[in-house]
């Protein structure tokens, strides 16, 4: 199978579908002439013009809600947000209006958009353009909420969730956009089903829960413990919202044992969502350790990058959690 | 322009059923039938049925929650808003959404607002939508006086007149966002001037001069199909509270009554008794159909049944794929 990055399956995903069907826009800050701050969306306006792929002014708020108005009446609108920090701008219109709207006028109507934004650190952009969204965006029913770790799930959960007839928020990892791996050619209409989790490592003596940027990484720390005669099992949870809590529990209660490993900060992450799910399912009684969880720290990601580096999940912090369990 | 006989009784009958709804309301209120709160618009039901009532049938609304003006000028149906407000399952929303998000998509109403300025980047969307697809159509955007010193007013203007996109821009200026008076939340109080940091029209209307807003939105259609969108400030004012916990002790009787005195309604009836167009029997007879027409909508919210608690997760999500989903009226339903 031939390699692409991260990136490059992004814009597959965007660009296939909008050849297919012209309801399809592309939306947000330089993604036109300049093809995106991080290149996802290089070529684009050249193929699709002005009409679909639309530079807007900065005004996250305006732009968001045009979106839903957009979706509302006829358009799937791809809103790319420059860096997640910056969802908080946006949220009013994407809480209060996109993610409600169809509850609260009973049925009448729904707002299939995506909303693009990477997240995470790892690049120097200190506290404002660094963090990881994903708590904040979960707790709001009618958003769904995705994170992809690979290039082929990109593309695949990406097509899957441009025809999702619900508001998506498609969090992208910036330290993986020129990352390569493995991609159908063009031709191949694969997808990537929201609300499925994959084991992307198979092992018996313990679980790691992840998603997003911390996928590679534990597999990186799995392979390790391996030669030690550890055998490390990897679910990727990809999908937060729906999420696939047959798949998790069904490997807890495998193993064992469970870690949980985000970049975001541990109090009220997404982790904490996941261990209830499992403490409160039948993996329960076949558990022979705690539930640990290992977020970031509950600090804003700071500037100097041996600092940026320790503040969230290392290969040697997440070694160390796995063999405290053991 | 299409002054006609009938087009007269319209604007009267709607201006005197949204009165008449909206005082059943608030007696409900008090019986203890109508919980939340609710937002009335008794003294400014000239500016929705105005500008709605000039409208093509593809254009587009968003509302605000004063805004029962624009559902009935929009020609929702008072039934369905009235078993809303009772919150029953016949109700425009299921009795999920209540007074403040009364919507009909089928009418071209993509529903009313609890947020101050919420439904002012909707609008900017629908209105790209109408643009992308060639219509001939505009898009209504409702809000008040507060909401333009919220960012999504400016947001949103500065986009549409990037953009070009066919919005009609309606400021309903009521002079108070609450219990401020707009002297006190804004320097420049002729709000339409606030159209020029865009490169945009601002108009003022007479917002309690029916047959004014009615000519000058056709006029802005006309306009805004032609060169993009206008910003329309109509100056009216709200006789009661913000809400039902108002206690108004920013205002002053006297004020209150000097535009009780400028009442919409009662100054189109004298116009139309003046020019001959209608007789007090025939306007009478208006008067009377708004009644039982508001009694009936009475009736059948409180034949309603509620909605049940087994039904709550409906709607949360919409199902499907939109590979298959076609729209139906413009809208993707």
């Amino acid at each position: 199978m031939r390699e692409i990055s991260y990136a490059e399956a992004i814009k597959e995903a965007m660009s296939e579908e909008m050849r297919k069907d012209n309801r399809i826009i592309l939306m947000g800050e330089d993604v036109a002439v300049y093809g995106g701050a991080f290149g996802v969306s290089r070529g684009m306006f050249e193929e699709f013009g002005d009409e679909r792929v639309r530079d807007t002014p900065i005004s996250e708020l305006g732009f968001t809600g045009c979106a839903v108005g957009a979706a509302m009446t006829g358009l799937i609108p791809i809103v790319e947000i420059m860096f997640s920090d910056f969802i908080t701008l946006a949220l009013e219109q994407l809480v209060n209006q996109g993610a409600k709207n169809r509850f609260q006028f009973g049925g009448q109507g729904s707002v299939p958009m995506v909303l693009r934004a990477p997240g995470g650190s790892g690049t120097g952009a200190a506290e404002q353009h660094s963090q990881s969204m994903e708590s904040w965006v979960c707790n709001v029913p009618g958003l769904k909420v995705v994170i992809p770790s690979t290039p082929y799930d990109a593309k695949g959960l990406l097509k899957s969730a441009i025809y999702d007839p619900n508001p998506v928020v498609f969090l992208e990892q910036k330290l993986l956009y020129r990352v390569k791996g493995p991609v159908p050619e063009p031709g191949d209409d694969y997808t990537v089903p929201l609300g499925k989790a994959d084991v992307k490592r198979e092992g018996r003596d313990i679980t790691i829960i992840t998603y997003g940027r911390m996928v590679p990484r534990c597999l990186k720390v799995a392979e390790k413990l391996a030669a030690k005669g550890t055998d490390v099992e990897v679910v990727d949870v990809r999908s937060l919202v729906p999420m696939d809590k047959k798949t998790l529990i069904a490997s807890a209660k495998k193993t064992g044992k469970v870690l949980i490993v985000h970049e975001a900060c541990q109090t009220g992450g997404f982790g904490g969502e996941i261990a209830a799910v499992i403490a409160d399912s039948e993996a329960f009684f076949y558990l022979d350790a705690p539930i640990r969880r290992l977020g970031g720290l509950d600090v804003p990601i700071p500037y100097n990058p041996k600092l940026e580096a320790q503040v969230v999940p290392t290969e040697e912090k997440i070694t160390a959690a796995i063999e405290s369990l053991l | 322009m299409k002054l006609s006989k009938g087009l007269f009784g319209d604007l009267y009958l709607k201006m005197v059923q949204t009165r008449n709804f909206e005082e059943t309301a608030a007696r409900l209120f008090v019986e203890g039938k109508v919980h939340g709160t609710a937002h009335f618009c008794i003294g400014e039901e000239a500016t929705g049925v105005g500008v709605c009532s000039a409208l093509e049938k593809e254009d587009m609304i968003t509302q605000t929650h004063r805004g029962h003006n624009q559902a009935i000028g929009r020609g929702m149906d008072l039934k369905r808003m009235m078993a809303e407000f009772l919150g029953k399952e016949t109700g425009y929303c299921k009795g999920k959404g209540g007074c403040m998000h009364i919507a009909d998509f089928s009418v071209g109403s993509l529903g009313a607002n609890g947020v101050v300025g919420g439904g002012i980047p909707v609008a900017t969307g629908a209105a790209l939508s109408q643009k992308y697809f060639k219509k001939s159509n505009i898009t209504v955007c409702f809000f008040g006086d507060g909401a333009t010193n919220e960012g999504a007013f400016h947001e949103s203007l500065n986009l549409a007149s990037v953009w070009k996109l066919p919005v009609l821009f309606v400021c309903t200026n009521n002079y108070y966002g609450m219990s401020t008076h707009i002297s006190k939340s804004m320097n420049i109080t002729d709000i339409a001037s606030r159209a020029a940091s865009y490169g945009m029209k601002g108009i003022t209307v007479d917002g309690n001069d029916i047959l004014a807003i009615y000519e000058e939105t056709l006029k802005a259609r006309e306009y805004i199909l032609k060169n993009g969108p206008l910003f329309m400030v109509l100056n009216t004012y709200r006789w009661m509270g913000h809400s039902k916990s108002d206690s108004q002790v920013y205002r002053t009787k006297e004020e209150v009554n000097e535009w009780k005195l400028k009442c919409p309604i009662k100054r189109f009836r004298e116009y139309l008794i003046k020019e001959k167009i209608f007789t007090e029997a025939e306007i009478g007879a208006f008067d009377k159909k708004a009644q039982d027409d508001v009694a009936a909508a009475v009736d059948f919210a409180n034949a309603s049944p509620e909605p049940k608690i087994e039904n709550i997760f409906d709607d949360v999500y919409a199902d499907g794929d939109m590979r298959t989903q076609k729209p139906k009226n413009g809208f993707v339903l």
